[in-house]
């Protein structure tokens, strides 16, 4: 079976239509895994037999004509979203052996729908990076081109999905952890907007910024994965009540209606390549031929962005962390009295990246220093959120490129963690601002993918939806 | 740049024991990192307030009952997997000592 032309929507016709078995399918997947996964690392665990098992379900569901959209889909799950009975280490060696007692709510709504779960993928620990490679079980390869890096902290995701080795796959995205793995491996990825997507379930790290969102190979299989997962759940309150627009909106896209907003300080920024520029721009021209209206906008506080990004995720994270302490998780190592009980087990089993965060959070957090780092971030963060709101009132849309560069090589940012913070520059301010973005796929540059970003209002999915979809069917 | 005795008092407040070469290391890229988000002081932010709920959603409440959305029996999963455990109870290094 070709499985790389496969997509959601393609299986569910051939599901429906009785071609093809989900016991079938999901055999196909666990194959792609079992001869791929030794090389990429996309998976961190697999559970094989309950797969299998939930391809059975699917089948007498398919049979009884009681599938819904995901019944009998084959889809792989970032190991920091809780899937009953399977380990969930989010990247991190406190949770090697920690199994999940119960399902995060997305998890429960993919079931309901009849999904069929293959395994975890891999991650930057807590999900603190930008390449995948602060994994403690090992970087995870682009299936583009294995010397580089898949992006991150969803990179295990991303990879599986443009691996062939799952149809549809969930991330998290703090700073722009679905979208740019996304884009780095040439599929398509949403950060859904805050509160669009109960995190009840999700290891919390940046909890004001964290979301759970959808990665697939096509924007419409994204959207259907979106419509599942989203909505309000009353197991985390700050899901917002009645505010998501339904994903599968009947009404067409009226092109020549559409205005398309493109920030001068992103096409200005120092490290963009130029090439990457120049695609994107390539496909705003193309818009434009097909008559969408192209407007110049200023985003006047995108300077501060990546600084106020550094201050609230470290902060929030330094807090969210601090339950692993050797005595609720995982791992302890005995010290002489209870203070060094604590610091040595987290001295040992913490990565460097995540240490570096949690001091970072503590030091602006701590006396004396909260109203010059975290409040005046968050400062910063109303006026970028204003930015936003006012840009949406003039534009429906606003694009740009999803990350400043094509995949890079492993190692070459990990020197100097500025540099690998310095990757998140276009896509940090979606999580400051809470509104929603999509990475669509525009092209390769010697071979590897460059996303196209295109953010949305507040609960705009629909819209990133429709515009995404109508690219990708007539580019 | 901040001094290492400022490394080792942020690090004993996030109760992570570094080693003296790490502490080094750290204090370079600690330093890098505090200088960066620094820049944030040149923003303009006079009466600006700081955003304390993205959406905007405030006191989300519900009535006061048990509504057995997850269940109770998951507690004793959780206790279970931690490092010592006794009788459902986490179990901790001595805390005070008796007199």
């Amino acid at each position: 079976m070709d499985l790389k032309n496969l997509t959601i929507k393609k299986a569910r016709e051939l599901l429906d239509k009785g071609e093809i078995s989900a016991v079938e399918l999901a055999s196909q997947y666990l194959g792609a895994i079992d001869s791929k996964n030794k090389e990429l690392n996309a998976f961190l665990s697999i559970n094989p037999e309950r797969a299998l098992s939930e391809a059975r379900e699917a089948d007498k569901r398919i049979k009884n004509n009681q599938a819904g959209v995901l019944t009998g889909i084959p889809l792989a799950i970032k190991d920091n979203i809780l899937v009953k009975g399977d380990k969930c280490t989010a990247g991190s060696k406190i949770l090697e052996n920690f199994t999940a007692p119960y399902n995060a709510t997305v998890i429960e709504r993919l079931y309901r729908d009849g999904a069929v779960l293959l395994g975890k993928t891999n991650l930057d620990e807590y999900a603190m990076g930008s390449s995948t490679e602060n994994s403690a079980y090992g970087p995870t390869k682009n299936p583009h081109d294995t010397s580089r890096v898949p992006g991150g902290t969803s990179g295990g995701s991303a990879c599986a999905v443009a691996a062939d080795m799952c149809l549809g796959a969930l991330g998290t995205d703090t700073g722009g952890s679905i979208r740019q793995p996304a884009s780095f491996c040439g599929v398509s990825g949403l950060k859904p907007t805050y509160g669009a997507v109960s995190r009840f379930g999700a290891v919390a790290q940046g909890s004001s910024l964290d979301q759970i969102g959808p990665i697939a190979k096509t924007v419409e299989d994204t959207a259907l994965l979106f419509e599942i997962i989203s909505g309000n759940d009353p197991l985390d309150s700050t899901t917002v009540p009645n505010n998501t627009r339904p994903a599968s909106d009947p009404l067409e896209l009226n092109i020549n209606d559409l205005r398309i907003g493109i920030p001068k300080e992103y096409f200005e920024t120092k490290g963009l390549n130029s090439e990457v520029g120049d695609m994107v721009k390539k496909a705003i021209n193309w818009f434009e031929s097909q008559g969408a209206k192209i407007k110049e906008i200023s985003l006047p506080h995108t300077e501060y962005s990546l600084p106020a990004y550094y201050i609230i995720q470290p902060a929030e994270c330094s807090a969210n962390l601090a339950r692993y302490d050797g005595m609720r998780y995982g791992k302890r190592v005995d010290g002489a009295d209870l203070l060094s009980t604590y610091s040595k087990s987290r001295g040992k089993y913490l990565g460097l990246e995540t240490q570096r965060r949690i001091m970072i959070g503590t030091y602006t957090l701590s006396s004396g220093y909260y109203d010059a780092y975290y409040s005046k971030a968050q400062k910063v963060r109303t006026l970028i959120k204003k930015d936003f709101m006012e840009s949406f009132e003039d534009v429906d849309v606003i694009m740009s490129p999803t990350s400043p560069t094509t995949a890079f090589k492993f190692g070459e940012k990990t020197k100097n963690p500025l540099e690998m913070y310095a990757a998140d520059i276009f896509t940090v301010t979606a999580n400051l601002a809470g509104v929603c973005g999509l990475s669509v796929n525009c092209g390769k540059i010697n071979g590897l993918p460059v996303g196209l970003q295109i953010l949305g209002p507040w609960f705009g999915e629909n819209i990133l939806f429709k515009v995404g979809d109508f690219y990708e069917k007539n580019n | 740049m901040i001094s290492k005795e400022e490394v080792k008092k942020i690090a004993g407040l996030a109760r992570i024991d570094v080693s003296e070469d790490q502490l080094e290391k750290y204090q370079t890229e600690l330093s890098a990192i505090l200088d960066f988000v620094g820049q944030l002081s040149k923003a303009e932010t006079s009466g600006v307030e700081p955003i304390r709920q993205i959406t905007g959603l405030e006191s989300i409440s519900r009535k006061d009952e048990d509504k057995n959305l997850i269940d109770q029996s998951i507690g004793q999963e959780l206790v279970s997997q931690s490092p010592e455990n006794r009788d459902g109870y986490v179990e901790v290094p001595e805390i005070m000592k008796a007199k």
